[in-house]
């Protein structure tokens, strides 16, 4: 009688015969843990090179095995299985890397007393030798660099925010995919493309041209930005204006409303969660770009709050000042915990840009009303 | 009478919506006229290097001279990020498009786009002070191993400073760029077409390669082509993680130098002739970067019109 029973339980259902147990990912990656480390214990251990052997280890065992048990299509999908979690997984190192390297190496230089409130202005090789060499605390700061930014980039954005929005109100409501509005489209596509150097070239040689040769301000990098800038806000504002309901539009205009009043007073306001957040990814980009402040406004170390006249600081230029030309090349190290610092401040305030741009279109998203 | 109180009665509205819409296209073609002044004053300031006889150029041998080894030298660091980005970004984007959980793909897309929110200099800093000095043990293994190969030809740089590090840095700056839009594209597959591939008894895999991979096909190839524009005009990786040098085939060894760190490193000590050359160099690399973003940009219009995606 217990004979019938017991071979339905030890055998499995045709259903799921032929497959790799539930388990088995789970089982492998236990293996290729231990004999990853069982390997690398005999060359010399170290962590990185543990998890990759650990997934060569894994990723071979599995494929292999799902190929004798589940045949070589089963196999295949696992293999690619595999190869794509394993490539985001790789993706996630440099970021895990980069922001590590930053907090490590930024922290100490963003304590230093002084660091936010005082300029580099005054500030010799002498005392970071002497910083160095006799333990003196680690003089200079960014607040030249981060007026530099903030001033720069409000400009910029002072700039491109008016021409972003009135092209993309122009393609939306007024070019009706005319010939003019395509070409426009197109041409703001590729502008996205200009690469930030020749943005800061061009720039810098309309200045030359137009006002005299060496012309460097903090003007001539806010309108290099601005270059970069307008695609982006072009772009974003566009996609926003479109989704505003043709609805809308109509019921104004059935009131008897001018177009001009029905895109101010109707449009904008309906999309300006989306604007607004777009706006702010496109500061977010360009509060980060070195090489076209650096043709344009070349490097002060000295606090300077004049847009329009002088030679001004700005946090990429000076990071990459600092660890390019150390203020004392006999010790770059006061030099490079500045640049780290100034870093560390920078992503700061990029990421405080990204996530203010998903708060923006959370909390202004219009009330749909569903 | 009621005629006119229609239409004339509201004058200023009239003149309101003149003045906006003159303002909005005043808008668009300014930025046609940018576009074409960033042509047009790149051009103009280059003229006197292109002109000046060669002994004046730097290297004393014409300005033809001296832009090659640098333009061979962008393509060879853009080359290095696309071969080491493109696969690893079209895996990241199936894996976030259809592999990971729905729930979770969301936020994985955010940390994907973190890559591409941190600046460049920040990506050039790390470059230089964690990856060059991490890597060079490798660049010593292939060239004690490799070395026959012309392109891991040693002794290899004892600093990791070298082109393959600097390209290694530009693939994780053009990732994000190629991840995000391919998984645009994924994301657009014909559900019908996933679903009758599943239904004919595919593995998840194979449903991919017969039915997404095909559709996305000019899309990842325009994803590449604009990813490759970033490459080519990146400044800041370059800058600072590459000892530049002369031209030379082996990507382990310092040397080589790309457009871009070209002018960074120079332009701001440069006067005269100096500055015609490098903003000649610039317009070079404008030359290149707008002739691959438009091929890049045609590639996506044209697959548009006829896929009926978007």
């Amino acid at each position: 009688m217990t004979s019938t029973l017991t071979p339905v339980r030890s055998k499995r259902s045709a259903l799921t015969k032929g497959q790799l147990p539930k388990y088995a990912p789970y089982v492998v990656l236990a293996a290729a843990l231990v004999v990853g480390a069982a390997i690398l214990a005999l060359v010399g251990f170290n962590a990185f090179g543990w998890a990759i052997v650990s997934a060569i280890l894994f990723a071979v065992v599995l494929v292999s095995w799902s190929a004798a048990v589940e045949g070589a299509r089963k196999a295949k999908d696992k293999l690619a299985t595999c190869l794509v979690v394993g490539s985001f997984l790789v993706a996630l190192l440099p970021l895990v890397s980069v922001i590590w390297t930053v907090l490590v190496n930024g922290v100490p230089g963003l304590l230093t007393p002084g660091f936010l409130g005082t300029s580099m202005n005054g500030v010799t090789g002498v005392y970071d030798n002497k910083a160095v060499e006799e333990g003196a605390p680690v003089l200079g700061g960014i607040y030249h660099a981060l007026l530099g930014t903030l001033q720069i980039t409000l400009l910029a954005t002072i700039i491109s925010v008016p021409v972003g929005l009135l092209t993309a109100i122009y393609l939306v409501e007024y070019g009706h995919d005319g010939r003019l509005a395509r070409a426009i489209t197109f041409f703001v596509d590729v502008m996205t493309g200009i690469p930030s150097i020749v943005a800061g070239l061009f720039a810098a040689a309309f200045f030359f041209a137009v006002v005299g040769p060496g012309t460097k301000t903090g003007a001539v990098a806010a309108v290099a930005l601005s270059v970069l800038m307008i695609p982006v806000v072009v772009r974003s504002s566009e996609e926003m204006l479109k989704i505003v309901p043709n609805e809308l539009r109509e019921a104004a205009y059935a009131l008897g409303v001018r177009k001009w009043r029905t895109i101010v007073k109707v449009v904008i306001p309906t999309a300006i969660s989306g604007i607004a957040s777009g706006v702010t990814l496109a500061i977010a980009r360009v509060i980060g770009e070195t090489a076209p402040i650096l043709v344009t406004a070349g490097f002060a170390t000295s606090i300077n709050s004049n847009v329009f006249g002088g030679w001004m600081a700005s946090l990429p230029t000076f990071i990459y000042t600092q660890i390019l030309n150390p203020t004392s090349p006999a010790n770059p190290d006061p030099s490079s915990q500045r640049a780290w610092g100034a870093a560390l401040v920078l992503i700061i305030l990029v990421m405080i840009l990204n996530l203010g741009a998903r708060l923006i279109a959370r909390v202004f998203a219009p009330k749909t009303g569903r | 009478m009621t005629a006119t109180s229609l239409t004339s009665t509201q004058g200023a509205g009239r003149a309101g919506d003149k003045i906006f819409s003159g303002a909005a296209l005043a808008a668009g073609c300014l930025i046609l006229a940018v576009l074409f002044g960033v042509a047009l004053f790149l051009v103009v300031q280059a003229i006197p290097a292109l002109t000046a006889p060669a002994a004046e150029i730097q290297g004393g041998e014409g300005f033809f001279a001296y832009i090659w080894p640098i333009v061979i030298g962008t393509l060879i660091a853009a080359l290095i990020a696309l071969v080491i980005a493109t696969p690893i970004a079209i895996g990241v984007a199936l894996f976030i498009s259809h592999f990971a959980p729905r729930g979770l793909a969301a936020g994985l897309g955010y940390v994907v786009d973190l890559l591409a929110a941190i600046p460049s200099v920040v990506y050039g800093a790390w470059g230089a002070a964690f990856l060059a000095k991490e890597i060079s043990p490798a660049y010593n293994w292939l060239a004690q191993n490799m070395g026959w190969l012309p392109i891991f030809q040693g002794p290899a740089s004892a600093t990791g400073k070298t082109i393959l590090t600097a390209g290694i840095v530009l693939a994780v700056m053009v990732l994000p760029i190629i991840t995000s839009l391919s998984r645009e594209i994924f994301l657009q597959t014909p559900k019908l077409h996933e679903e009758a591939a599943l239904a004919l008894g595919a593995t998840r895999w194979e449903m991919i390669k017969m039915s997404v991979l095909p559709f996305a096909r000019p899309g990842i190839i325009s994803a590449v082509m604009l990813g490759l524009g970033r490459a080519l005009g990146e400044t800041m990786a370059v800058a600072l993680v590459l000892s530049s040098g002369a031209l030379t085939a082996s990507l382990i060894q310092s040397g080589n130098q790309t457009i871009a760190a070209e002018i960074a490193l120079n332009f701001p000590e440069a006067s005269g002739l100096k500055v015609s050359t490098l903003i000649a160099a610039g317009l070079v690399l404008f030359v290149i970067t707008l002739a691959v973003n438009m091929i890049a940009r045609w590639i996506i219009t044209r697959h548009k019109e006829f896929s009926g995606a978007n």
